[in-house]
């Protein structure tokens, strides 16, 4: 605590205790490694910004938490990641683990089913069955999702038939039925238009007050915006983890999140 | 720097260049053209030949009446109903295994050595000729496993036939259901099963009941595997009698029959082989325009 200037909190701050701890995560794709061993943890209620250039592994870290990286051919992990004190790697409950860990692809996909089918699928799988249960859940999800009002009249009808923004919003509202304790969103807002991406931003907003957020996203202003603190990943590496606002400060831990965040490169 | 930029190329003039190009592009038209429709001659050559022939004898009575005076009058009813037993039977086994079977490969396997090896024996048994099956039905169902000649030894022998045909069928049509579908339920923590029935099977049931269908098609086209394990050239039935046969016992079949008539007995009334060919090839373009409607239906239905 010698450098005045930056008032950085201490570093065992006590006031949030971590939600997700990764140590020295390695992932290879093949004879690949395209991580190569990265450590942070996430706090329990922070929006946590992932940005970084393609190909920075920022996709494949957010599919080791949930471990949905076994559906990839060759794929192999190494390292730790714990969610809540648990070991993913040695949870009895893979889907309940799938469950607990919202995700949302940069990709809108509402799936084949009506617009109801698409929320109320995942609290299905889980097992509920109680009808009243499942439609109160789903317009709380769709609320959440700032999509109610344009499609309560036409629950019936098919999820893909919707646009692009709002199939995004469908996705969020899926990725809100298992109700999550953290949400990750790959570059939620690259296939949205900016309105849209606007209102998802208000409710990413509302949602921090409940769950902890990783917002991996290729616009550092969106970073900039939400996050507390911000993570820049460069070729599977983290280059800095700090608090928002030094990160997009004039003095950055490194001078490549500098460059980066500026527009230099990327 | 310094060097002078391209020329603007001539546009909109009739150069040797662009004659020769519309040239080219007509002579390339017809003749794909040509092609495309000489594939409809020898459908309709043979349509109009078979029905022309065989019309003296095409009417109801042939359909359901049996053969009379050693085969050389009379009509192919238990020829009809033994080719409907060995085409259900033989896909009673063929669907249902083939069907699962590619589940799981398109699904569940890993790409491993356990899955290579079970995909090159898809593609190699697509490829064994059918007389090599029927050797393998005669010598595995009627013989080894003591079913002797018999409905159920064709039948099976039939299965092994298009099993690898419709594993091979139902995986393209299991593959041509986005994969982002599938991530999106995993990512909400459905399991496999769970994905499978609620996104990929409802939107791939068409192109799996297409595949199965025209292999029903070729099922009852088939003489070999059938000649060698369970058809016989006679058998007595009731005239329009439904359920002829015991599964053990041997039956007559329309491919089979043809072949009968049309060259181990003396004497048939001429119209009679090609009226036994108008039946089965009706049957079978029955059996695939019933594929094509339903493929059809479906993709109206088809939800992306």
């Amino acid at each position: 605590m010698v450098n005045g200037s930056r008032t950085a909190p201490p570093p065992a701050a006590p006031a949030a205790p971590a939600r997700i701890q990764v140590a020295d995560l390695r992932l290879s794709y093949g004879d690949k490694e395209v991580i190569h061993g990265i450590s942070f943890d996430v706090r329990a209620n922070e929006i946590l910004g992932v940005i970084g250039p393609a190909q920075s592994g920022k996709s494949s870290m957010l599919r080791c938490l949930n471990r949905t990286i076994e559906f990839v051919a060759g794929a192999r992990v190494s390292g730790t990641v714990h969610v809540d004190g648990e070991d993913v790697s040695r949870t009895r409950d893979v889907h309940a683990l799938r469950r607990k860990i919202g995700m949302v692809a940069p990709l809108p996909v509402g799936l084949p089913l009506t617009i109801y089918d698409n929320v109320a699928f995942a609290p299905r799988c889980a097992g509920l069955r109680d009808r009243a249960e499942l439609d109160a859940l789903v317009e709380h999800c769709l609320r959440q999702a700032a999509l109610w009002d344009e499609v309560k009249d036409r629950l019936g009808s098919l999820g893909t038939a919707l646009s692009g923004g709002q199939q995004q919003r469908l996705t969020i509202a899926r990725a809100l039925s298992h109700r999550p304790e953290v949400l990750c969103l790959d570059e939620f807002s690259i296939a949205i238009d900016p309105v849209t991406t606007m209102r998802i931003e208000d409710v990413l907003k509302e949602l921090r007050r409940e769950i902890t957020i990783i917002l991996v996203t290729n616009l550092t202003q969106q970073a900039r915006r939400l996050a507390d603190r911000t993570m820049f990943m460069l070729n599977g590496r983290i280059v800095e983890l700090d608090r928002t606002d030094v990160v997009f400060s004039e003095q950055p831990g490194s001078r490549q999140t500098w460059d980066y965040v500026n527009g230099n490169f990327g | 720097m310094s060097a002078a930029p391209p020329a603007v190329p001539t546009r909109f003039v009739r150069t040797a260049h662009v004659a020769r190009k519309e040239r080219a592009e007509g002579v390339a038209r017809f003749l794909f053209f040509l092609m495309a429709a000489a594939m409809v001659v020898p459908l309709c050559a043979i349509l109009g030949y078979l029905l022309w022939k065989a019309a003296p004898a095409l009417h109801l009575g042939f359909l359901l009446d049996v053969p009379k005076k050693g085969m050389t009058e009379g009509g192919i009813w238990p020829a009809f109903v033994g080719t409907l037993y060995l085409v259900g039977m033989s896909l009673a086994v063929s669907a249902p295994v083939g069907v699962l079977a590619a589940v799981y490969l398109n699904e569940y396997s890993r790409d491993n050595a356990f899955t290579r090896a079970i995909n090159l024996a898809v593609i190699n048994l697509a490829g064994v000729p059918s007389i090599v099956h029927a050797l393998f039905g005669l010598g595995a169902f009627v013989y080894a496993a003591k079913f002797g000649y018999s409905i159920l030894s064709a039948s099976l022998t039939l299965a092994i036939m298009t099993l690898p045909v419709i594993i091979a069928s139902t995986r393209e049509a299991l593959a041509s259901v986005p994969h982002s579908f599938r991530e999106a339920c995993w990512n909400v923590g459905a399991s496999r099963w769970q994905t499978i029935q609620a996104v990929v099977l409802p939107n791939s049931i068409s192109g799996i009941l297409t595949g199965l269908i025209l292999q029903v098609s070729r099922a009852a086209g088939e003489t070999a595997p059938i000649m060698f394990t369970g058809a016989v050239f006679y058998k007595a039935v009731q005239r329009g009698d439904l359920f002829p046969y015991r599964l053990d016992e041997q039956c007559m079949a329309l491919s089979m029959h043809l072949y009968t008539v049309a060259t181990q007995v003396p004497n048939v009334q001429e119209a009679i082989p090609y009226a036994t060919a108008v039946v089965l090839l009706g049957s079978v373009l029955l059996v695939n325009a019933t594929a094509v409607t339903l493929r059809v239906w479906l993709r109206g239905r088809k939800r992306w």
